[in-house]
């Protein structure tokens, strides 16, 4: 070590239902090092794990100037690790999708158990959509279907391209997909037609729930661990009849774009990160909840816990739980112009 | 006899008034919470409005207290709420109780419709009606504008939360409101509180007209309190309507601002006629914000409701016509307050981002002229 510099970089994570993603960059946005792990129904331990993967996947001398949170656990993991900018996952992609494809107008996302939809212009958003009643549309759909059919997610994409043309399969609801599926199956239709058709169903289920009544102008982006089935790609080509550009890093967009985020703001800001470091993989985090009681509301109140310091308290509707740090109110608004 | 009525918002402030200068005993059954709304949810349809919900969940509350009458307002359509007093009445014998439904209609249906259940339930003359709800109206109108002042400089309070406090303390003010004498004073007492919270009016904020149908506008519990949760992230908000515009004979001076007949005449191009609820007004707010220079648009509504649709179907052609971006928000029972939160985050970025780029442009602009 000693006289050597180390290199600045910006870690973020995005922590979402089914995976949770880490990623590093370096100040010109190149992506040093990321984590795609699944989520499994403990966020806490997943942000543990995926740091503790990512810090042997680093190349030696970094050092972590900023840390930036997003997805459904966003403020969760912010408090893990200590976060300095907590951001929602709709911003985060826009972001992201922004860096890798500056001239982007859409950015199609599907994830887990959401999709969006997000529309820019010159560079900043101006219209969007996030999936509000229901899950057909999202990954967890082709995740169930890859069970029934006992062909695991990851060859989903070569099946599909090997179709001439796909089953025409019900997609408004996953279990009357299903049920669809299964008739097409017994009336003789291959499994390539059958996976393709699947993948036209969840895009037609997509663009009819998020994207009425818009105009997706290309170019068009698509991210999200559902971009990894290239016969997505092929559906939504054929559906929209253009060409989709699959980012390089389209599995941990989130990250990226959270990453970014921090980048920006402590730029703008010129304060220290709050980032707990590498070694907050270790700290034994507690999590508990308690009823109010307070008021009519009775509100459920989360705590998290290091030891027998409490790190955060959410969940009031009156704020009168949270910590003083919360409360303090700044003047702007945090992001940046980019955005 | 023991009457009750629906909350919403602070309705209770004129109703409980109107009741007490009419000598009618009354109980308040408890704000609107997760568990009235569970026991309306569970007698009411499931394609019914959260309104509905809502007021079941309240009336069973009452009567479980009780209660033997109930209040319900009545109405004209298209918007079912017209219809909801006597809905309600059928499911809640069918579910056992036994009370006696009182149904007011709005006076434009006729005003012995209107004063007729009244003196029914009171045993007071006409004049002595219209001299309590002369008396009333005041007062309920105060607390509007103590609302209205409070949704507009939450932005600007430098300690987050001081308003809220301010306006809890402003509110127990103007209920030592005993007559229409005592109004101006109270309420100057009352809004010299709220203007007195420490404030940064250098803070730049962003501005959100806050439109939709009435009842999930006026009640805090049906809207996730979103006027805080907006108010304490630098957003100066003015909303369409108020308790005393939705009930009132103020519809050519309501504390939201903007007159019927105005609205509609703003909204003529997109809708020219009455869809029932707030429908045409959710329009005409739209136009008359994006005009004033608002940044954006925040529409609520029950789910199912059908004026409220129309609104929403028509408002993305004005949101491109006047170049101002609306977001939606459909509420019933099963809308999850994380859901509404990360869009409403989004949502604010992508004000705050049109903003900044907006002044980049008037300042390049004025350059350009120099």
């Amino acid at each position: 070590m000693g006289d050597h510099i180390k290199e600045d970089a910006f870690l973020g994570i995005d922590v979402g239902s089914v995976s949770t993603n880490l990623a590093v960059i370096n100040v010109k946005g190149e992506v040093l090092a990321y984590i795609y792990r699944r989520t499994q129904g403990q966020p806490i331990k997943a942000v543990q794990q995926g740091l503790k993967e990512l810090e042997s996947e680093l190349p030696g001398d970094i050092s972590i100037l900023g840390v930036g949170t997003t997805g459904s656990a966003r403020y969760l993991s912010g408090v893990v690790v200590g976060a300095d900018i907590v951001k929602n996952e709709i911003t985060a992609h826009a972001v992201a999708a922004g860096h890798v494809a500056p001239e982007v107008r859409t950015v199609l996302e599907i994830g887990g158990q959401d999709s969006k939809i997000i529309l820019l212009k010159d560079g900043i958003v101006v219209d969007f959509a996030m999936n509000s009643v229901c899950a057909a549309g999202t990954g967890s759909f082709l995740d169930h279907q890859s069970a029934r059919l006992g062909i695991p997610i990851e060859e989903f994409g070569d099946y599909a391209l090997k179709a001439d043309e796909g089953a025409q399969i019900a997609g408004r609801c996953s279990v009357f997909a299903e049920s669809d599926m299964i008739h097409k199956q017994q009336v003789g239709y291959g499994l390539e037609e059958i996976i393709y058709g699947l993948c036209q169903a969840l895009v037609r289920n997509y663009l009819n729930n998020l994207a009425k009544g818009k105009d997706l102008l290309g170019p068009l982006v698509f991210q999200g661990g559902v971009a990894a089935n290239s016969g997505m790609k092929r559906a939504f080509e054929a559906a929209l009849n253009t060409e989709v550009i699959i980012p390089k890093y389209y599995n941990v967009m989130g990250a990226i774009g959270a990453a970014l985020l921090a980048h920006e703001s402590m730029m703008f800001e010129e304060r220290k990160t709050n980032f707990k470091g590498f070694a907050a993989a270790d700290f034994n985090y507690k999590t508990s909840s308690f009823s109010c009681g307070c008021c009519e509301n009775n509100c459920e109140i989360i705590k998290i816990k290091v030891d027998d310091k409490v790190l955060a308290r959410w969940g009031g509707r009156c704020g009168k739980w949270e910590l003083d740090q919360a409360n303090r109110r700044r003047d702007t608004s945090g992001v940046s112009s980019s955005v | 006899m023991l009457a009750a009525f629906p909350r919403m918002g602070h309705i209770d402030i004129l109703l409980g008034d109107l009741l007490d200068r009419l000598g009618i005993d009354y109980l308040l059954p408890p704000v609107n919470s997760e568990k009235t709304l569970v026991l309306g949810a569970k007698y009411a349809p499931e394609f019914s409005c959260l309104p509905l919900k809502l007021n079941i969940g309240n009336f069973i509350e009452a009567l479980e207290l009780g209660a033997d009458t109930l209040i319900m307002a009545g109405g004209r359509g298209p918007c079912r709420f017209g219809y909801y007093a006597e809905i309600e009445r059928r499911i809640l014998k069918d579910a056992g109780y036994d009370f006696n439904m009182i149904t007011i209609e709005p006076p434009s249906l006729g005003f012995f419709k209107f004063v007729g259940p009244i003196k029914k339930v009171s045993g007071k003359s006409i004049r002595k009606i219209w001299r309590a709800l002369k008396e009333s109206f005041p007062k309920a109108r105060a607390f509007d504008q103590l609302e209205k002042l409070v949704l507009k400089t939450r932005c600007y309070e430098i300690k987050t939360g001081a308003t809220t406090k301010a306006y809890k303390k402003a509110l127990d003010v103007l209920s030592k409101i005993s007559g229409p004498k005592e109004v101006d004073g109270y309420l100057e007492e009352a809004l010299a509180l709220v203007e007195g919270v420490e404030k940064n009016l250098d803070r730049s904020v962003l501005k959100v007209g806050i439109i939709g149908e009435f009842f999930i506008l006026l009640d805090p519990f049906a809207n996730l309190d979103i006027e805080e949760w907006l108010g304490i992230r630098n957003v100066y908000l003015e909303r369409s309507v108020y308790v005393t515009d939705w009930i009132g004979p103020t519809a050519n001076n309501p504390v939201g601002g903007v007159s019927d007949t105005h609205l509609a005449k703003l909204a003529e191009n997109y809708l020219s006629h009455f869809v029932g609820g707030e429908g045409l007004a959710s329009v005409g707010h739209t136009i008359h914000y994006a005009n004033q220079g608002f940044d954006g648009i925040i529409h609520l509504f029950p789910f199912t409701c059908m004026p409220e649709t129309i609104a929403k179907t028509i408002l993305p052609s004005v949101g491109r016509d006047l170049d101002i971006p609306i977001i939606h928000f459909t509420i019933d029972e099963q809308t999850g307050k994380a859901g509404v939160a990360t869009r409403l985050e989004a949502f604010l970025d992508l004000l705050w981002s049109r903003k900044r780029q907006n002044e980049k442009k008037r300042l390049v602009k004025s350059r350009q002229l120099v």
